[in-house]
């Protein structure tokens, strides 16, 4: 199992840094989702594995148990990066419709133009996209 | 057992939601609300100030639970002052963002302000090296709304990166964690520091692994070399009043460092030697020369100004690398002085760069109204930022030269500090002068020329459509800034001495983790 449990981790961890380095938006959305999931199955591994041991201790009998911390923090982390990812997205498409292209650079586009020059119609669905997302 | 340890973080966590969902549509009403939680943060600030002042570590066991247990957030000396400089700066930019009326070119900015806040002083009190990654996203997530207050599409686009830079940085984040759980079996800083100083040399490979990742994450919050590049794309895009506030943020990476490489991963465990300091000087070399550079190459002003913040940073991790009670002081004098000059040079950047037609590019326009005023209020931003007397970043920087003396590594140090500080000047000469001297021969030469033609219709559209003088309420938080500094300078001798004493509590360590690891500790009190 520990086997499985690591090439795992590895897998989903070369998979996300692969997708992270691409320069469209959409793959390192994906790319990040990946590595949560590698982190999350990580963290989960680092209380050692268990089969079939339940997270409590029992005051009665020694039986085997497994450690509970790990799982809590595997659930603040679950939480965590699903609302990131949400929020990610939001961004991403708040960019994507400002722009019209979900390239990640920003090469050379910064120069000429200044910050006033925004106020298309997109610039208003971006935002209120935003504003619901952070309400 | 004093409740006032968690009211940093309870506040704020009140007031934004309220503030989000009460007061959404009165902008008059959560100015009013933000102000007065800002101000009774920065009361709170004060008062937990005078409690760690004589030297007790104060510990707030959420919950009750004993310590490596439950969640625990610490008050010392050097908690206190991070609270104290977060609570001051956040007063500051909340007073600028009011009297331009940045908080009412987007939604909810009072509101992520407070969660922001709330993040930032939570991640300075906290104990507990899980809690520290999640008061590290409160912070991140409301700074991620922050960033991109306004909207516009090169902002979206940096603050994508930003997000995108930060949760990378995040998931790294939680793999240090797992491998340090994995190697010693708890999260909480105090029971680390126990733990990692009785681990046996053969198991020290994870623990070193952790150390770095954690140095890693705690660096890409900080901008120090390699992972420095997030920094100006952001600084530069952010509204001004927020990357004012953002000047606080590099600094709890900062913090994060010396609690946490100080405490647990301290020059005097076994399994890792000087492993962090052999590491984190090279980095912050380069991070000088970086940040130095880059003033001198920027073509507009806010990218100037990010890279003089990580030239700065690059500064002060200096004299965090060495580990030493003496160096730290320093590099916490440094640490209130560069977080003010920063955000100085960001506000007053603001005043100008909404006046110019060409807005922050760094090219010879016809001077803004108040051309000698604003002159001189980035004379006295750029001689802080760059360390020359009379202002806190000559001292800072003296100090920190000081506190290298006898490191192994002074030559490098002190060349970078030296060499950097002399282009960061020669930098901030050039655009000073471009924006504020250049710009009145200019007028001078448009005035004549204008007297030479008849250019009536022309003079109509000549001056900008609204030349708004800068008002005193909107000038006033830069002038404060900049007298913090001065303070900061003229109280040095009280201000290091405190300084020097939260260090020594902070290497010292036993007071630390007796105090949270002992539950009759406070009860005897």
């Amino acid at each position: 199992m520990e086997f499985v449990v690591a090439s795992t981790i590895g897998v989903l961890t070369a998979g996300g840094v692969y997708l992270l380095l691409r320069l469209r938006a959409f793959s390192v959305i994906l790319g990040l989702a990946l590595l949560t999931y590698a982190v999350n199955i990580f963290l989960f591994a680092s209380g050692r594995l268990a089969v079939n041991a339940p997270p409590v201790l029992n005051k009665y009998a020694d039986v085997a148990y497994s450690d509970p911390l790990p799982q809590a923090l595997v659930l603040t982390a679950i939480v965590i990066s699903f609302g990131m990812t949400a929020v990610l997205v939001m961004f991403a498409l708040g960019a994507y419709l400002e722009a019209d292209h979900d390239r990640i650079d920003m090469t050379g586009e910064s120069e000429e133009e200044g910050e006033g020059d925004s106020s298309s119609g997109s610039d208003d669905a971006a935002i209120t996209a935003q504003g619901e997302n952070r309400v | 057992m004093s409740h006032w340890i968690v009211a940093p973080v309870v506040l704020p966590a009140l007031l934004a939601p309220i503030i989000a969902f009460v007061m959404r549509h009165d902008i008059t009403l959560a100015r009013a609300a933000s102000f007065a939680g800002t101000i009774a943060l920065a009361g709170i600030a004060i008062g937990l100030m005078v409690m760690a002042a004589d030297g007790t570590t104060h510990v707030y066991r959420m919950g009750d639970w004993a310590a490596p247990f439950g969640i625990v957030l610490v008050l010392d000396r050097l908690s206190a002052l991070m609270l104290l400089v977060t609570s001051a700066l956040a007063l500051v930019v909340l007073m600028h963002a009011t009297a331009t009326g940045w908080d009412d070119r987007g939604r909810h900015f009072h509101a992520l302000f407070q969660f922001q806040l709330m993040g930032i002083c939570g991640a300075f009190l906290t104990g507990d090296a899980f809690n520290l990654f999640v008061f590290f996203e409160v912070l991140l997530i409301a700074s991620y709304g922050l960033m991109i207050h306004g909207g516009g599409r090169v902002r979206l686009q940096a603050g994508l990166q930003y997000v995108v830079m930060n949760l990378a940085g995040s998931t790294l984040f939680l793999f240090a964690l797992g491998t340090l759980y994995a190697s010693t079996g708890t999260l909480n800083i105090a029971d680390l520091a126990v733990k990692v100083r009785e681990m046996p040399l053969e198991d020290a490979a994870l623990v070193r692994v952790a150390a770095i990742l954690l140095m890693v994450v705690f660096a890409i919050k900080a901008a120090l070399f390699p992972v420095q590049f997030w920094l100006p794309a952001t600084y530069a895009n952010a509204p001004a009043p927020v990357a004012a506030l953002f000047a606080i943020m590099t600094k709890v990476g900062a913090y994060a460092i010396i609690r946490i490489h100080a405490v647990v991963f301290g020059p005097d465990v076994p399994v890792l030697g000087g492993l962090i300091g052999d590491w984190l000087m090279p980095a912050a070399v380069v991070t000088v020369a970086v940040g130095a550079v880059g003033v001198l190459g920027a073509r507009r002003l806010m990218p100037l100004l990010s890279f003089s913040v990580v030239g700065s940073m690059g500064t002060m991790m200096l004299a965090v690398a060495a580990f030493t009670p003496q160096a730290t002081t320093a590099a916490l004098y440094y640490l209130v002085h560069s977080t003010f000059s920063a955000a100085a040079l960001f506000l007053l950047a603001d005043l100008v760069v909404s006046r110019r037609p060409g807005g922050d590019l760094l090219r010879a326009e016809p001077p803004v109204v108040q051309n000698g005023l604003f002159a001189a209020l980035f004379f006295a931003g750029a001689i802080a930022m760059a360390g020359m007397p009379p202002l806190s970043g000559f001292l800072g920087k003296l100090l920190i030269l000081d506190a290298l003396r006898d490191e192994p590594a002074m030559t490098a140090a002190w060349v970078a500090i030296l060499l950097g500080s002399l282009i960061t000047i020669v930098g901030f000469a050039r655009a000073g002068s471009i924006l504020f001297w250049k710009a009145t021969a200019l007028a001078q030469e448009q005035a004549e020329e204008k007297a030479g033609e008849e250019g009536e219709a022309h003079a109509k559209d000549a001056p900008p459509p609204d030349p708004a003088r800068a008002g005193p309420l909107e000038v006033a938080p830069t002038l404060t800034a900049l007298a913090i500094l001065g303070l900061l300078a003229f109280l040095a001798g009280p201000v290091t001495g405190f300084m020097d004493k939260a260090a020594h509590q902070l290497f010292d360590g036993s007071d630390y983790i007796g105090a949270v690891l002992d539950p009759e500790a406070e009860v005897k009190k």
